[in-house]
């Protein structure tokens, strides 16, 4: 399963009537690597996906899957990718084993091979258990990992996952992010993956790529992004909330102020004083805190100063 | 692999689903009770000079597989549509499976539904005396039949299917179809048909003729012209839904 080639677009568009989805997007994928593709929703990451596994003609640019070309090649990048596209298009009629006999049998595998195949991916995802079982029994987790072990049936080298853990409870998100980094780390497979989830892309990701509006606004690995703001964030909160006028200008000494819980002050150190030397001022100043905190700098944070927004809680229009 | 074991794989779910889902049973039911309120309150009909036979039973059934096979193409467009609004679509569409593989394998479960069918209201309508003019032989072309309007109406609901994208969709456009059953020669022949215009829709209707060459082998045995029309037709119907659905389905499942 392991890769030769990745992923690479240069200058790929994607018009829908009147609106530009994707507005020009550069990316390389190395093989092996694992590429968070971190966005809010209706951002393009989707439409990315779609134009990547050939489901979408592009509007213009290019792009290379596996070594092959999107448009021109379209039967020999399937042929090289899997993939698990947003909410897990499962046949609630047929059973667990019945999907993996079902997507053997369209990509070519046959008789004992096929059985053993499905046993082994079954295995994998911890669903052997629950394998003759109607798929409309099944938790949202489990469709997830059954849609993971449908991606990979033809052992492909590059991998697709389009928001894989929307939806999921907290173990299970677990247990899929422990999947897809051993595919990576084992079996060499590249994998492409779009999510909203900050935490996500940080934990599961080498190297990240922001997209808002259709257009990549920062790459790189999480520390290194972060190492981009590079500057930690002081939040206080007044133990009087008559108070917060001192608080909010002892703190504006040490940096600019930026988005806070309510009732509190937050600013992005400047690099005059660090949080020793805010203790200092406000105890100079007889001011009381409820509250004091030191913020490393956030994928969030990233995402703030390259778009002027927050990602989470910040829905754009629906792809 | 080859189209065959495309067609395959693709039927053999088709059928699986269509068997699973209960709502499915009902479509079974709701034709013989049709049938049997009309074969009681229209049974005076056979009473009217030139009425070609006794029982109106006889008269009537081939009709009830007509409905059987339009409820057959109802559950091939809804669940088409299903996989498309649910992205299973997409799923098949990232496997070597051909387009024209996903439509005849897609037609597995309503032909299958509409076998089954036909053989549970022939048993009924022997069960309560309808006898075949052209025998058992006459029987296994009535269900051949029967299986060619079944596919033409499936390949339909697909073509909806694939139009607008969505079950609900097909199902809201259904009657219009059903509207087709009702304008034909279902409970008259066509020359004791008094009204003007209804007696000319359901002549230019070819349902009458799918319906009259059912008829003809059971109350007049083996009548050519009849059954030309009927096999005719019916495959007529089947290769011009399936060119729309094969052109709607390359804008559907646009991969390059």
């Amino acid at each position: 399963m392991a890769a030769e080639h990745g992923i690479e677009a240069q200058s790929l568009v994607r018009d829908f009537k009147n609106v530009r989805a994707v507005q020009g997007i550069d990316l390389a994928v190395a093989p092996g690597e694992i590429y968070g593709f971190l966005g809010p929703n209706g951002a393009g990451k989707s439409t990315t996906v779609h134009m990547l596994t050939t489901l979408l003609p592009p509007t213009s640019g290019m792009a290379r899957v596996a070594g092959f070309d999107v448009v021109k090649d379209g039967p020999k990048v399937r042929a090289s990718i899997g993939a698990a596209l947003q909410e897990a298009a499962l046949d609630p009629w047929l059973t667990g084993r019945e999907h993996i006999r079902l997507q053997s049998a369209l990509h070519g595998i046959r008789g004992r091979e096929q059985t053993v195949r499905g046993n082994e991916l079954l295995t994998r995802v911890g669903l052997t258990h629950a394998a003759e079982r109607k798929v409309q029994t099944y938790s949202g987790g489990m469709k997830r990992r059954l849609d993971l072990a449908l991606a990979l049936v033809h052992r492909p080298s590059i991998l697709f996952l389009d928001e894989p853990t929307t939806g999921l409870d907290p173990q299970s998100r677990s247990a899929l992010w422990m999947e897809v980094s051993r595919l990576a780390r084992e079996d060499g497979v590249t994998v492409f993956l779009t999510t909203q989830y900050l935490e996500e892309a940080d934990v599961l990701a080498n190297r990240v790529g922001i997209i808002d509006r259709g257009l990549i606004v920062a790459e790189g690995t999480p520390d290194a992004l972060k190492a981009q703001i590079g500057r930690p964030t002081v939040e206080a909160a007044p133990r009087e909330p008559a108070q917060l006028g001192a608080l909010t200008a002892v703190l504006g000494r040490f940096g600019e102020q930026t988005e806070a819980a309510p009732g509190a002050i937050a600013v992005r150190l400047d690099g005059k004083g660090d949080l020793a030397d805010v203790v200092r001022a406000l105890d100079a100043e007889g001011l009381n805190v409820q509250n004091l905190q030191l913020h490393a700098p956030s994928l969030d944070d990233v995402f703030l100063a390259k778009t002027g927004h927050r990602l989470e809680g910040d829905e754009q229009a629906e792809e | 692999m080859n189209a065959a074991r495309e067609v395959g794989a693709i039927a053999w779910r088709s059928i699986r689903r269509t068997f699973r889902q209960p709502a499915n049973a009902i479509v079974l039911v709701f034709p013989l009770m049709l049938m049997a309120v009309n074969a009681n309150g229209l049974k005076a009909a056979t009473h009217l000079p030139g009425f070609p036979t006794t029982s109106f039973l006889a008269f009537f059934i081939p009709f009830t597989f007509i409905q059987g096979a339009l409820f057959a193409a109802s559950t091939a467009g809804t669940e088409l549509g299903r996989d498309i609004d649910t992205g299973f679509l997409n799923r098949l569409a990232l496997t070597p499976l051909r387009g024209s593989a996903l439509l005849v394998g897609h037609l597995g479960g309503a032909l299958a539904q509409t076998f089954i069918q036909a053989l549970v209201y022939l048993g009924v309508g022997l069960l309560f005396g309808v006898r075949f003019a052209s025998g058992v032989a006459g029987m296994a072309t009535l269900i051949l039949l029967a299986l060619c309007i079944g596919a033409g109406f499936a390949s339909a609901g697909i073509w909806i299917a694939l139009r607008t994208g969505s079950g609900e969709a097909v199902q809201s456009q259904i009657p219009v179809l059903f509207f087709l059953l009702f304008i034909s020669s279902m409970n008259m022949p066509r020359n004791l048909i008094e009204v003007h215009w209804f007696r000319v829709a359901a002549t230019l209707n070819p349902v009458s003729y799918m319906i009259e060459g059912m008829r003809s082998l059971v109350i007049q045995g083996w009548n050519g012209q009849a059954l030309a029309l009927g096999f005719g037709l019916s495959l007529a119907f089947v290769t011009l839904a399936m060119t729309a659905s094969s052109f709607a389905l390359r804008k559907r499942m646009a991969r390059t």
